[in-house]
């Protein structure tokens, strides 16, 4: 307990977290013509985001970057004979995330502006919800909210995708669903294992509770089961091509920015801190898995002919790098997974904003229908420049800390490791700059091409914000890291005091 | 003596006669009135219940205690909901006659007497007229061929179990000298009054009971009675008389044979994981929303047995939230089901409901949060139920059970979300009629309840916690 409990004096995060469901509930309420409720719906859900988003910012503000644990804590018996609580808290490892999704979604919400016109009632509808769940679940320091949250998060998403999405959708929305429920049963099992032993769900006593090592491993293995699906990891990763290809374009940049953070989170937040020995154990396994990621769907990133297919593939390769940095258990290692995190949440959901705005004019994805839009579009190529450069992991922008930081980390662990895991750099820039001379340099041949017109002043509003963070992310660093500095910090000593008590242990033993 | 303590029953009986009395001498129609009866005196019999003392009456035939009061108001307002949805359904489908709410109304009072029973005899009493009323119910749209057949087909094998079942309680008396539950506890305590024959016993009754909740390996009859029977039927078949049964297994095992739990255990859990895998894949080809239901019942059965198959007090109060939790969400979704008319007739493909989200925003968004919820998709009530059960069963330490619980109910999650996207993502079809105002209350009742539970899932925990502190003591 610290002063800065409650330092905002009201419970911010409860308020951040459901503020969105009172915005459904006011779009429902909306009566008149088909025309008027579209409207008003997009309004509602827009003018809700941005106040959250502005309320979110006291986070930023008061967070206090010193102080290792949970902040902002809000605590209510729940269940009480079972010792469960609605508690919520942020410390430096959630407190950005939670920033995160409180960004993207009112840029989801203008993006999705022109390109919804079919039940835009509900489709803002879900998407608040989507952000309640998103929020709820970054926020929640107690692991049955944590779970709830976490799976609650299937419902909009899958509805987003099956309503709105392309023509596979209905294949697309329910390989999501099965893939990542079936992950997350196996994570009720052990959620439900730890709080029989341990006899509570608050993770800030989880992570203090010691399993016994041969519980640790099945534990671990359940918990593996739903993250991996989650990050994805390969080879659990087949549907996110497809989510991502069916989602619409909003969809599709919720589903890079925050969903996929959720399983790499989940990893930060229970395997690495509540299960030491398992989590060290399991170390080389990971690292061969996200290894594979990064080379593999990397290579296949090349041979796309689909622009979101590519992106989503990139993802994959991104988000292996994030295991390998979870997995060194170092500051540099686990700060640069963080950070790597952050800056694809912002790049990719760029990223795929970019394929939006062509989709809208074109409504097709395909890469070989574009070319030459330089000419038409400068504006355009210049901001699918700077998101393609951060992709790569250019220095001055977000994608190269991250990366970098994971490198340093590895390489403590073991040169090949650091190696293998920077060769995604390498292939990134490979597909990235191939995909981009395709779009954007050569001569239009297609006649539909040369009336095409650049960005509008809304895109722009979408866009600048991102930019923005991208420069500030890769020119200085520091006002992110600074967050979770003290908390990873103590994450990693805590981590190795476990392995050295047990190692000790063991000594004994003999 | 202490007769005073069935008067919630001996009431309920006694304004079912009345009804009956008032349904013969009225020479118009007098369905509405006599299903209002009916309601009033559900309402009266669960303030009577909230009322009444503990204790034992009839000489110990009959216990008033947590869990008979749990389970009664649950029965309660099942038949209550099933009441309320029958009137409308019945009249447009021209089985609407006053017998209707009375037949159900008896077969209520059995199952209140199920759950109050303290001795096998007056167990088997309250069995049996719920049974017979339901022969009754079953057969009701007496002119159509598949409702006759379901009736017949429910009587056969019925009889069959409740012979099964009486012949276990006479091996049971037979080699332990009483019918008395209390007395068989205390009795069973020393292992030297445990006779194989007494074990077999326990094996008949315990069958002659999961025939009666529909597990699996007996449950044959339940798709197609769930198809033949009008669907007002389905519905109270669905809810009440599952309770019953569930609160009577839980009695039965829960007092009389706990100190065996041992040898009836792995029995319950063949059963139970039986019930899960069967509910699961036979659902999935189903085309008809009935039998998809009836699948799914068979598959929910499963999952509440594991409070059994762990024969704890925690174990019991999981699976009476889990009834409680599957009582609302099954009878709201058997409410959208009787909103499924067009021009008066009433359709039960699942490919009728075809982009209903288009048609009907808030029916559709009704059977979705209902679907979600039987699935065990959080936040939703079915979350909830799933969660206590599968903690009871990783505190009793039955691994198997909950990993292919958590499993089957992915598997069965294919099913129900395939149902939302029928009516989310498919083109719209022709529209249903308009809703009666009966059946879109029911519909927003259980749809709150089912929806906003999670807000407050106290209340309900803590009254099943003092309801199971009485049994596996």
């Amino acid at each position: 307990m610290n002063a800065a409990i409650n330092a905002a004096g009201f419970p911010i995060l409860s308020l951040i977290t459901w503020l969105p469901l009172a915005g459904c509930l006011v779009i429902m309420l909306v009566r008149g013509d088909e025309q008027t409720i579209a409207s008003n719906a997009k309004w509602t859900a827009l003018w809700t985001s941005l106040l959250v988003f502005v309320l979110s910012l006291v986070l930023w503000v008061r967070f206090d970057p010193s102080e290792p644990g949970f902040q902002f804590n809000e605590h209510v018996a729940w269940l009480p004979e079972y010792k469960v609580a609605y508690s919520m808290g942020v410390d430096g490892i959630s407190v950005l995330f939670v920033l995160l999704s409180t960004v993207l979604t009112p840029i989801c919400i203008l993006a999705s502006w022109e390109s919804i016109h079919t039940r835009v009632r509900e489709f803002m509808i879900s998407f608040l919800i989507l952000e309640t769940m998103m929020v709820g679940m970054f926020a929640a320091t107690d692991f049955v909210v944590f779970y709830m949250f976490f799976e609650g998060v299937l419902i909009p998403m899958y509805l987003i995708i099956g309503v709105w999405g392309g023509p596979r959708r209905v294949y697309a929305a329910v390989k999501f669903f099965l893939f990542t429920l079936t992950g997350s049963v196996l994570m009720l099992l052990a959620l439900i294992a730890m709080w029989v032993h341990a006899g509570t769900t608050d993770i800030a006593v989880l992570m203090h509770t010691v399993f016994p090592p041969g519980m640790q491993g099945w534990l671990f293995l359940a918990l593996f089961a739903s993250f991996a699906v989650k990050v994805p990891m390969w080879p659990v990763h087949t549907w996110l091509p497809d989510a991502h290809v069916e989602a619409p374009t909003a969809g599709s940049v919720i589903l890079a920015g925050v969903l996929l953070k959720m399983g790499a989170y989940g990893f930060l937040r229970f395997s690495v801190p509540m299960l030491p020995e398992a989590a060290a154990y399991y170390a080389p396994f990971i690292f061969t898995l996200s290894v594979v990621a990064v080379i593999y769907t990397s290579l296949v990133a090349l041979a796309q002919e689909d622009m979101k297919k590519l992106i989503a593939y990139s993802s994959i390769a991104h988000m292996g790098v994030v295991t390998i940095g979870i997995f060194t258990f170092n500051i540099q290692g686990i700060s640069g997974a963080l950070f790597q995190m952050l800056s694809h949440g912002v790049v990719s959901a760029a990223l795929f904003l970019i394929v939006g705005v062509v989709y809208d004019r074109i409504h097709s994805r395909e890469i070989a229908r574009y070319g030459g839009l330089a000419d038409r579009m400068p504006a355009y190529a210049l901001v699918f420049m700077l998101f393609m450069m951060a992709s790569v992991g250019l220095p001055g922008t977000a994608g190269f800390v991250g990366e970098f930081l994971v490198i340093v980390g590895s390489l403590q662990v073991n040169f090949w490791l650091a190696l293998l895991g920077g060769m995604g750099m390498i292939l990134g820039a490979a597909y990235s700059l191939y995909l981009y001379r395709r779009v954007i340099f050569g001569r239009i041949t297609k006649d539909d091409l040369r009336n095409i017109l650049d960005l509008s002043p809304r895109e722009w509003a979408v866009f600048a914000p991102l930019i923005v963070l991208t420069l500030w992310m890769g020119i200085y660093p520091s006002s992110f890291t600074s967050f979770f500095d003290a908390s990873v910090g103590a994450m990693v000593q805590q981590h190795t005091a476990a392995l050295a008590a047990t190692t000790k242990l063991a000594g004994i033993l003999h | 003596m202490n007769w005073t303590l069935a008067i919630p029953e001996i009431v309920l009986a006694g304004i079912g006669m009345a009804t009956l009395m008032f349904g013969v001498l009225r020479k118009q129609d007098s369905t509405a009135m006599a299903t209002m009866f009916t309601i009033g005196g559900y309402l009266i019999a669960a303030l009577l219940v909230l009322t009444r003392t503990g204790g034992f009456g009839f000489h110990g035939q009959f216990v008033s205690d947590a869990f008979s009061a749990f389970n009664q108001i649950l029965i309660l307002s099942g038949a209550a909901l099933a009441s309320i949805m029958a009137l409308d359904w019945n009249r447009s489908q021209g089985i609407g006659r006053f017998e209707f709410p009375v037949l159900m109304l008896l077969s209520t009072v059995g199952m209140m007497i199920m759950a109050g029973a303290s001795n096998l005899m007056t167990l088997y009493l309250g069995l049996e007229l719920m049974s017979l009323a339901l022969y009754v119910l079953a057969a009701f749209a007496r002119d159509d061929l598949r409702s006759s057949e379901a009736g017949l087909k429910y009587f056969v094998l019925s009889g069959l179990a409740s012979g099964l079942l009486l012949y276990g309680i006479s091996l049971v008396y037979g080699f332990s000298g009483t019918m008395d539950m209390a007395s068989l506890h205390d009795l069973l305590m020393k292992p030297e009054s445990v006779s194989p024959g007494l074990v077999v016993g326990i094996v008949f009754v315990l069958v002659g009971l999961a025939f009666k909740v529909s597990a699996v390996p007996f449950h044959m009859w339940t798709p197609d009675v769930y198809e033949g029977a009008p669907t007002s039927v389905t519905v109270f078949f669905a809810t009440a008389p599952k309770v019953a049964a569930m609160a009577l297994l839980l009695r039965v095992m829960g007092t009389s044979f706990a100190s065996l739990a041992g040898a009836w255990q792995m029995l319950v859990v063949i059963v139970s994981i039986a019930s899960m895998l069967l509910g699961a894949f036979a659902a999935i080809g189903q085309t008809s929303i009935k039998r998809l239901m009836a699948y799914s019942s068979i598959g929910h059965m499963g999952y509440a047995l594991i409070g059994l198959a762990v024969a704890t007090a925690a174990g019991v109060r999981g699976t009476l939230v889990y009834m409680v939790i599957y009582v609302f969400m099954t009878a709201g979704t058997f409410g959208c089901i009787l909103a499924m008319r067009r021009k008066g007739r009433a359709v039960e493909k699942i490919a009728d409901l075809s982009g209903l989200a288009a048609n009907d925003p808030m029916l559709a968004m009704a059977l979705a949060v209902f679907m979600f919820s039987l699935a065990g998709i959080p936040l939703m009530s079915g979350f909830f139920a799933k969660l206590y059960i599968f903690l009871a069963a990783v505190q009793g330490g039955l691994w198997t059970l909950a990993v292919v619980g958590v499993l089957t109910s992915v598997v069965g999650a294919f099913y129900y979300i395939r149902i939302v996207k029928i009516m989310y993502f498919d083109a719209p079809a022709e529209r249903f009629d308009p809703r009666p105002a009966s059946l879109s209350f029911v519909v927003a009742v259980t749809g709150l309840f089912t929806g906003f539970f999670f807000l407050f899932p106290a209340p309900v925990v803590a009254a099943a916690q003092a309801a199971a502190s009485v049994l596996f003591r």
